[in-house]
């Protein structure tokens, strides 16, 4: 893969940039290799660790972008400073300076120069537009429906017949290949956009729009990444968790979500309280008569590693305060609190802490 | 400062800089109509890019529009209108002559023909919202259809407020000869209430469907 | 606003106060409705970075809990929606309404009872939109302010995601002081074409006039669409219409083309008058003619007419094909060349000048420079597969308050400072102005600065808190820690202004030593302009007076 060679110089042009941005990018190197699913230590969503081609492309092309501003940057303040220094009126000088109305050849060249600029800019840019925008699938991709959901995120395997929501799961490869994420993208209200910075762009999610994106991870870890379109009050919290996972290990993950959720005896007055109230018009739980399909599935619950699209962490305690007012977490959130008392909240949350 | 008027020694007279063919309320007028255009030309844009997006399908613009005779209503209305233009040309032409009964009576026969075409249009409307129940709510052609031919009626409606007034000066012998160049510029906008009418009833009659 | 009768006056009987806010309400002279226009947006400008501070104090640290969220997505909103159409807007109109008739030997504008009704649509447009903080919910319960973003994308507007009224005062605020812009534009294109004094011809008006009349045709041309989009979502909301209700076949995407058809060349309406401000104070401050006078009116015109068909780089991650991408990432980059021989010609300017580091000097290079790194980041943005990563991030936030702060705000400061001496009759303190300009300065750089950093670390925008493991904590608390610094040099100023209203020196006629023609008659001048209309022989009819020996005209 000729990237590796070019990540050696990518990584050199890193560590000359501003100290700043360096301290920032050391720190997420090292947290984006962090272990897979520890949501514990979720690595800075930054452009500058890419871990997917089109990233990757992306960081490439904005190099050169970075360059040529820069030079022209330094260029510019240089002759603004000079201009400051050199020509600033001595105390006493009353005199005019000498008027000078223009002149033909130097306007013609800051005309020319800047267009023989802009010229290669857009050039080398558009090459990059269309190696990275697929508006058909990548042979042997995965595909994967996104649903934007104000606000979480319904994630669909057709290929696997399963749903699940706010964390995505893809394998690295498949049969020892790397393999193609092409997400379709669809909105179930308003705009919302998919943005996970360090595998690629992002696109927007838009109702009565189909969009794809392309995605091609290139290292196994857990990246974050969040909807990036104001879609209303709680567009803070609609976090986006995406774990590439090691082949073996995805298979794995699919097998397990592919079945409907356990069935535990003991929890059994949870589970009634569950399919008694209101819950069901709105969750799907395989295997239950919960087949809502308005707010994230729960058949997996317990799978994932946040809750409320990625306002808290999934903790005992936070699965209750949640099920007892979701609007303390997540104030304005499309789910109500269900006013249950606190022996019914008890039960059903830990009906929820079985559903592994 | 007087200096300022002094004409230098050497330095050539200065020409009149400004136009002579436009004077400021021409220009006002003229930049009106600019805007204006842009305004329609948004509205006509939406209804065309709305063509045939409908997903409630019924009813089309070619049910609303096509059963029973409204476009031939429509064409008749529409003549009205457009031959409107013709009588204020030629009383704005009567006035500049200062013939003021002439222009009265060109003026007045503008009026009636646009308040023909109002009328024509609220028999239409009258006949698409109690009789068929079609309403700006029922699908997306709805909402175009009203917005596009309701902006354009209140242009009419705004002109003829206009012309009446004119019509009603003229009448307490207030208008004179002097005044050809205001009534004129109220004859631009009266021709670019019909002018964009021709494009309106192209795109949603005949376009549209 | 006691100030304007300084002892320049003395024939005037002092007024009642009532008298005077009579004078005041009823007046159609360009100068009282100038200095109430750039008054009226001096406060917004107040009201509009109290907002910005608020923000900016939830935003210091991860997971605050000051504000809601729904309050902040109302401060973001209407920070925006303010300093755009109220602050922006009136302050550009307002400096146009003084200046443009002095500058070509009129008396007024062509149209001054029309100039007051603008006026006054854009004031209560103002009041309508902030009168939702009382009465958006209708008669019953309190009010709030609209929530969704200055652009307003639907269908986030529609009715069933926006209840209540605060999103219809936001269309009816806009509509309404939209429209007294567009009134006022047309006002200015028809003075500026048919008023002009003897001897100005086009290619003679000061660049000052040149540029507004390319921002009045801009706003007679991109308004109206605004106004159609406005009303379009108006009826839907209103009438239950379908033109943006994605339930009834609308398309979410045809708002986003309409708003920012009419978006791309509203952030150009802005900043040409910043352009024109610096066009007139960089030449007098370095005592040197402009440099490439016709080169500049020509970058001028197509600037205007290439901002008319960039809209789609605020769409590029909307997924339209790579085509269409591609083709506007193009006309985007084009700009880049009109605005860059602005650039160069302002420096070249500058070059051989003897430069006089005046407060509107200060400023003026401080726009230079600040203009040039938004310029740059614009630049950046329009690079389609880059904007992927950093569009509706903190990058593009940095990017448009370089311009608009760097750019504009500089821009009227450094106007403010020019021509206050002419609107008053007194200067404004120098002292303070560099204190303030250099506060402005710093603070300004260490509020937007780190944004770009926080951009690319994949920081969104419009998020009303974060959390603490994303990396973002030391650049917030940078950028917040900015405003601070900010808020001083903002309080300089309000100091500066109270202080030489009062206390300020005389100016004189022309205390610059200029040459356009608003320094040729007295300050502040009289009700009539000019005792007589004047005559001009070149770009700079009073170089030519002071220099009789060596005047423009020979060389034009
Ligand atoms: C005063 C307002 C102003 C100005 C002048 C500009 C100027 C420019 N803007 Fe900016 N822009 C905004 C205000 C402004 N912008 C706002 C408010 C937004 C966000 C709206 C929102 O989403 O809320 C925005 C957003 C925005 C985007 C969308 C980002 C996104 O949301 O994804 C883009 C993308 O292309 C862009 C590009 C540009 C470009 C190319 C210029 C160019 O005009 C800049 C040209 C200038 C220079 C380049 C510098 C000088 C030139 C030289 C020294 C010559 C040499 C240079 C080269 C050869 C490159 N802008
Ligand atoms: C001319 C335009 C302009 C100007 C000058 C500013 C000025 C400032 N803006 Fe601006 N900003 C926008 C235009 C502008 N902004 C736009 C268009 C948006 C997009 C909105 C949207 O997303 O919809 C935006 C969004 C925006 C955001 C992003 C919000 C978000 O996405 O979540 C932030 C965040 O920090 C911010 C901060 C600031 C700050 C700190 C200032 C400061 O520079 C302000 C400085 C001013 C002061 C410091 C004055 C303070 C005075 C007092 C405190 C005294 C008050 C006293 C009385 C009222 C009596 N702005
Ligand atoms: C009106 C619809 C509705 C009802 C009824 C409802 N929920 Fe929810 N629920 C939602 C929505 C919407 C979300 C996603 C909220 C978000 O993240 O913004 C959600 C999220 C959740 C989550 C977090 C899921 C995740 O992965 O983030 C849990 C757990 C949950 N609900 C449990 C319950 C329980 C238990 C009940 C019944 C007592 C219930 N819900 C009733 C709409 C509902
Ligand atoms: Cu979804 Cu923002
Ligand atoms: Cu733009």
């Amino acid at each position: 893969m000729h990237r590796r060679g070019t990540a050696a110089i990518r990584n050199a042009l890193t560590r000359c940039m501003l100290p700043a941005i360096l301290a920032a990018l050391t720190t997420t190197d090292a947290l984006a290799t962090a272990p897979v699913c520890d949501s514990g230590t979720a690595p800075s969503p930054t452009m500058f660790a890419p871990r997917s081609v089109p990233a990757e492309l992306i960081l490439d092309l904005s190099w050169l972008v970075w360059a040529i501003c820069a030079g022209i940057f330094l260029i510019m303040e240089a002759l603004i400073i000079w201009c400051i220094v050199k020509y600033r009126r001595s105390k006493d000088d009353r005199t005019e300076a000498p008027q000078v109305y223009g002149s033909n050849p130097i306007e013609l060249a800051w005309t020319v120069v800047p267009t023989l600029i802009v010229f290669v800019l857009f050039l080398v840019s558009a090459r990059t537009i269309f190696e990275i925008d697929k508006s058909t699938p990548p042979e042997g991709s995965l595909e994967i429906t996104v649903v934007g959901h104000q606000w979480w995120w319904e994630f669909d395997y057709p290929e696997y017949g399963f749903i699940t929501a706010n964390e995505l799961h893809v394998p690295l490869t498949r049969n020892g290949e790397r393999v193609s994420i092409y997400l379709t993208l669809e909105s179930n209200d308003v705009i919302h956009s998919f943005w996970v910075p360090q595998l690629g762009g992002k696109k927007d999610v838009v109702p009565n729009h189909i969009n794809h994106l392309w995605l091609e991870p290139t290292m196994p870890g857990t990246y974050v990444g969040q909807c990036a379109e104001y879609c209303g009050t709680q567009h803070a919290n609609m976090l986006i968790t995406v774990v590439v996972h090691p082949e073996e290990d995805f298979e794995a993950w699919v097998a397990h979500q592919q079945k409907d959720a356990v069935h535990d005896m003991s929890v059994a007055t949870g589970r009634d309280l569950f399919l008694r109230t209101a819950c069901i018009n709105c969750h799907t739980i395989r295997g239950t008569v919960a087949n809502g399909s308005f707010a994230p599935d729960l058949t997996h619950l317990m799978s994932r590693s946040v809750i409320g699209a990625g306002v808290a962490r999934n903790t005992p305690a936070n699965l209750h305060s949640w099920v007892d007012d979701p609007q303390i977490l997540k104030p304005g959130c499309r789910m109500p609190s269900m006013k249950l008392d606190q022996n019914g909240v008890d039960e059903i949350v830990k009906y929820l802490l079985t559903l592994k | 400062m007087s200096t300022l008027n002094a004409q230098p020694v050497g330095a050539p007279t200065p020409p009149d800089a400004l136009p002579q063919t436009l004077n400021s309320g021409k220009c006002g007028m003229l930049c009106l109509i600019a805007s204006e255009i842009t305004f329609f030309g948004t509205l006509l844009a939406v209804y065309l890019f709305y063509i045939g997006k409908d997903p409630v399908g019924t009813p089309t613009p070619a049910e609303m529009l096509d059963v029973s005779v409204a476009p031939l209503k429509v064409v008749f209305n529409s003549i009205f209108l457009l031959t409107s233009s013709i009588w204020i040309t030629l009383a704005v032409r009567q006035l500049a002559r200062g013939n003021i009964k002439a222009f009265a009576v060109w003026w007045l026969l503008t009026i009636l023909f646009g308040l023909e075409f109002l009328v024509g249009t609220g028999f239409e409307w009258y006949g698409l919202i109690a009789e068929q129940g079609f309403t700006i709510r029922t699908n997306l052609f709805g909402s175009g259809f009203y917005t596009v031919v309701g902006f354009h009626a209140a242009h009419v409606t705004i002109g003829l407020f206009l012309l009446s007034l004119v019509f009603v000066l003229t009448c307490l012998g207030k208008m004179h000869q002097r005044h050809t160049e205001k009534v004129e510029l109220l004859s631009w906008y009266w021709h670019f209430v019909d002018g964009i009418w021709i494009v309106v009833f192209t795109i949603v009659y005949i376009i549209g469907h | 606003m006691t100030t304007l009768d300084h002892p320049g006056n003395p024939t005037r009987i002092k007024p009642t106060f009532l008298g005077r806010m009579h004078e005041w309400i009823a007046t159609a002279d360009h100068k009282k409705l100038g200095v109430m226009y750039v008054t009226t947006g001096l406060i917004f400008f107040l009201i509009g970075g109290l907002e910005a501070t608020m923000m900016r104090w939830q935003l210091a640290v991860p997971g605050s809990t000051l504000l809601s969220p729904s309050d902040f997505n109302r401060l973001f909103t209407m920070h925006g929606t303010t300093m755009v159409f109220l602050v922006g807007m009136p302050i550009l109109l307002g400096v146009a309404n003084y200046f443009v008739p002095l500058q070509i030997g009129a008396r007024d504008l062509a149209f001054p009872r029309l100039n007051a009704f603008g006026f006054w649509l854009f004031f209560f447009g103002g009041l309508l939109l902030y009168f939702s903080y009382f009465g958006a919910q209708g008669l019953y319960g309190m009010g709030s302010a609209p929530d969704v973003g200055w652009f307003a994308y639907a269908p986030l507007t529609e009715r069933t995601y926006s209840r209540g009224h605060s999103t219809d005062y936001w269309i009816l605020g806009l509509l309404v002081s939209s429209f007294g812009s567009i009134a006022t534009g047309i006002n200015l294109i028809t003075t500026i074409l048919t008023m002009r004094c003897r001897g100005m011809t086009l290619m003679k008006m000061p660049l000052l006039v040149w540029l507004m009349l390319i921002d009045a045709v801009l706003i007679m041309i991109a308004m109206p669409p605004l106004a159609a989009a406005q009303v379009m979502l108006l009826f839907d909301r209103l009438l239950g219409a379908h033109f943006f209700d994605v339930q009834g076949g609308g398309s979410a995407i045809l708002w986003q083309n309409l708003f920012w058809f009419f978006g791309h060349p509203e952030v150009y309406i802005l900043i040409l008058p910043a352009f024109a401000y610096v066009s007139e104070i960089i030449p007098v401050f370095c005592r040197k003619v402009i440099f490439g006078y016709p080169l500049m009116v020509a970058a001028t015109v197509s600037i205007g007419f290439i901002s008319l068909g960039v809209w789609v780089h605020h769409l590029f991650a909307l997924g339209l094909s790579p085509m269409v991408n591609t083709i506007f990432m193009g006309s985007t980059m084009l700009i880049a060349i009109p605005t860059g021989i602005k650039m160069f010609n302002w420096v070249g300017t500058m070059v051989g000048g003897k430069i006089r580091f005046d407060t509107p000097m200060l400023f003026s290079t401080g726009f230079l420079a600040l203009f040039l790194i938004g310029g740059l980041t614009g630049i950046m943005l329009s690079v389609v597969p880059f904007d992927w990563q950093v569009s509706d991030s903190y990058f593009v936030v940095g990017h448009f308050h370089y311009v608009l702060f760097g750019g504009l705000v500089f821009s009227i400061f450094a106007a403010i400072y020019y021509w206050f001496p002419k609107v008053t009759g007194r200067m404004m303190n120098e002292a303070l102005g560099k204190w303030q300009f250099w506060l402005l300065f710093l603070g300004f750089n260490l509020t937007f600065g780190p944004m770009h950093v926080s951009g690319m670390l994949g920081m969104p925008r419009r998020i009303y808190t974060y959390h603490a493991d994303r990396g973002w904590d030391l650049w917030n608390l940078l950028s917040s820690i900015g405003v601070l610094v900010q808020i001083a040099g903002v309080a300089f100023f309000v100091w500066n202004v109270i202080h030489s209203l009062r206390k300020g020196r005389e100016a004189g006629a022309d205390p610059w030593d200029a040459w356009t023609l608003e320094w040729s008659t007295a300050s502040p001048p009289p009700d009539y302009n000019f005792e007589e209309i004047p005559e001009v022989y070149s770009r700079r009819p009073l170089w030519d007076i002071k220099h009789p020996d060596d005047p423009d005209w020979k060389y034009e």
